[in-house]
């Protein structure tokens, strides 16, 4: 008998485990991967998992390799995933570019450590955020999920196989070193409950001749034609028309790049995603945090507005694309903005955009190696809302 | 911003319905692609035709095909092949037609590109990709130069040639890519050149009826980065050089293939054996789990 893919019932994982089954779950059936600290208890889940699903799994020679190959098997259409952490995400960044520009499905999950170069392979860091969302060269629309619990790295990863489905690109679950390396309760739900979404494909109806494989019919994502469906479709990293054709014109190029960009950006208000406590009315201030800093965050503000103050928490779910609306709004009726996150002020740069200058933006960075204790949070927090209210 | 330019498909479709199928080989063409982009006496033309033609000997249909190409001037010649084309980033085309192939394990899966691209960028992947004897098919076409850019040193480049990056000649040792091929676990390799047009064909089909990796270099002319700098003359002299330097060496010993500027070139099928490929591997050891695998 072959193993269940769905592992229905409770579990005790670490995040990087839960993070496999969530694929798993999500109907991913390649897997290609590279060790790599934190991120290689994922990758040693799946050579377990997968042969006993009917998947497959294979260890490539480097990071740029897995990227290519699980683009290539996301043409052979199955779900594909790759799993790795800093240096391996910046070797990869090559064929995210390639699987933006050709519209290929796909999750990338980046358990973050501390950097630049090998820096902390063993402790946390969140300073790949920025790298995530531009990581590589040229202009394109991205979706960066942060899980913040191992029932999340199971959940998220899920959602990010469906939004990777929906608008057609590579969806990076960008975790960091302690949501991996944590172990917590994971409830893994029956397979029947779990909604999979499908990408978009030619209708059976149209002619193999009349199909137009990089045009988007209905909103902004063409339906995609896989391997060996007869549609003979030509897949290019170059420049290319609504054929796949490449095409060496300003003309081409505007259509094509403001479509990828465009696809994520008029869709962001079902794509993101928050977490949300205390932010009515008027506020003092509002925590934005993110990833294993949320958890301190939640904690931080939890005690706070126990203790009276007009504190809200706003958690990205979803890091890319950035809820721009929303903290555009709350900038309007907060005093100040305090965003912890293990980096010199990436995420802080957004708030501040956004904020337009109506809220100041308090950053609060660690290098890395460690998170930020509830209580430093806090003390923040009580110091920005005595000055408010003297 | 500006307005959005408009997109008309009916203008390809004018175009398909007065240049395609004229020839009885454009079913392996795609619609509206042709003329190609090669200089006049590049080897590349030769090698499209050639692979069409290998796919039509060993009864291949387009659809049973995908074409996976890296960058450079062979790596334009998935664009015009009318199957399942993938035309990727440099020197990973062999880790995205991995990708594809074991996603797709029942498709014919080739792989076309230069000597830059599959072995100085995409080096490793190749060696590794020969070493798991995934079932591929490797077309390397070597014009001892990078085309594209305009006939740069490459790690095929014979000594003392010279390129605009090696304008003093090469002073490199350059890769023997049969050897190369043969020592990572290629379970076929055969070299010929842009002349040996049938010898090609008959090369190309009998990978196709081949389990794993296989590996075919193909000496093509480059007059215009490759053959100006070193007084080759045009593509038709580099053609003539072929025919009569060329010595057909069925069955040599890899290591002993290296070419010279305007030494004799060995060619003819250099190694022929079998060995379980990935997918048998993988396959039987699901067996051994009880699983339901299937790939």
């Amino acid at each position: 008998m072959a193993d269940s893919a769905v592992l229905t019932g409770e579990h005790f994982l670490i995040g990087d485990v839960a993070c496999a089954e969530g694929a798993l779950a999500a109907g991913c059936r390649f897997f290609a991967g590279y060790p790599i600290t934190p991120a290689t208890e994922v990758a040693e889940r799946m050579a377990r998992r997968m042969p006993r699903v009917g998947g497959v799994y294979i260890q490539m020679e480097d990071e740029m390799g897995s990227m290519a190959a699980i683009l290539g098997a996301s043409w052979g259409g199955l779900k594909s995933m790759t799993s790795t952490s800093g240096p391996g995400f910046s070797l990869m960044t090559e064929n995210i570019g390639l699987g933006m520009m050709t519209e290929t499905p796909c999750v990338i999950v980046n358990v973050m450590r501390g950097g630049p170069s090998t820096g902390l392979p063993t402790l946390v860091g969140q300073a790949d955020v920025m790298q995530a969302r531009w990581g590589s060269h040229g202009d394109y629309g991205s979706i960066s999920i942060s899980p913040s619990s191992p029932q999340e790295m199971f959940d998220l990863t899920f959602t990010a196989f469906n939004l990777a489905e929906t608008y057609r690109l590579p969806v990076v679950v960008l975790t960091d070193e302690i949501v991996g390396h944590m172990s917590e309760k994971v409830i893994i739900p029956k397979a029947l409950d779990i909604k999979l979404a499908k990408r978009p494909k030619p209708p059976a109806s149209l002619a193999r001749e009349d199909y137009v494989p990089f045009m988007a019919v209905d909103g902004l994502v063409p339906p995609m034609a896989t391997a060996g469906e007869g549609y003979n479709v030509h897949v290019t990293g170059l420049t290319h028309d609504e054929w796949g054709y490449p095409v060496m014109k300003d003309t081409a190029q505007e259509r094509l790049v403001r479509r990828l960009v465009d696809k994520i950006r008029l869709n962001v208000s079902d794509i993101i995603m928050t977490e949300e406590n205390g932010l009515d009315g008027q506020l003092d201030a509002v925590v934005v945090a993110y990833g294993c800093t949320a958890r301190s965050a939640r904690e931080a503000v939890e005690r706070a507005r126990q203790k009276g103050l007009a504190v809200g928490f706003l958690r990205l779910v979803t890091v890319w694309p950035f809820p721009e609306e929303k903290v555009r709004e709350l900038a309007a009726r907060t005093g100040v903005f305090i965003v912890p996150e293990i980096n010199y002020g990436q995420i802080a740069l957004e708030v501040e955009r956004c904020s337009g200058g109506r809220a100041e933006t308090v950053f609060m960075g660690l290098m890395g190696g460690t998170m930020h204790t509830p209580e430093e949070i806090l003390a923040v927090i009580e110091e920005f809302s005595s000055r408010r209210n003297p | 911003m500006r307005e959005l330019p408009g997109f008309d498909p009916a203008d390809l479709k004018a175009k398909v319905a007065e240049d395609h199928g004229l020839h009885p080989m454009d079913v392996y063409l795609k619609p509206g692609r042709i003329p190609h982009i090669w200089c006049a006496g590049c080897g590349l033309g030769v090698v499209l035709s050639c692979f069409a033609q290998g796919l039509k000997r060993a009864g291949l249909e387009p659809r049973e095909c995908a074409v996976v190409s890296g960058i450079g001037c062979t790596g334009r010649t998935a664009g015009y092949l009318n199957m399942d084309t993938y035309h990727t980033t440099h020197g990973r085309a062999i880790p995205f037609a991995t990708g594809l192939k074991l996603s797709k394990p029942d498709m014919s899966v080739h792989v076309i590109s230069g000597d830059g691209d599959l072995f100085a960028i995409g080096g490793n992947h190749m060696i590794h990709a020969a070493r798991r004897n995934i079932d591929l098919k490797v077309l390397c076409v070597n014009n001892f130069n990078y085309g594209m850019t305009g006939g740069q040193v490459a790690p095929t480049t014979p000594i003392d040639a010279r390129t605009t990056t090696s304008p003093y000649g090469n002073r490199e040792h350059p890769f023997n890519l049969p050897h190369m091929a043969h020592a990572a676990g290629a379970v076929y390799v055969a070299r010929w050149t842009s002349f040996h047009a049938r010898q090609l064909v008959v090369a190309i089909s009998e990978t196709l009826q081949k389990k794993g990796f296989t590996f075919i270099e193909v000496i093509a002319p480059c007059p215009t980065g490759y053959g100006r700098p070193n007084k080759l003359g045009s593509g038709l002299d580099e053609m003539k050089f072929y025919r009569e330097n060329s010595v057909v060496r069925h069955g040599a010993d890899p290591s002993e293939v290296d070419i010279g500027l305007k030494g004799r070139i060995a060619v003819g099928k250099f190694i022929d054996v079998d060995k379980p490929t990935f997918q048998d591997q993988y396959r039987a050891m699901v067996g051994t789990l009880g699983g339901k695998g299937k790939k």
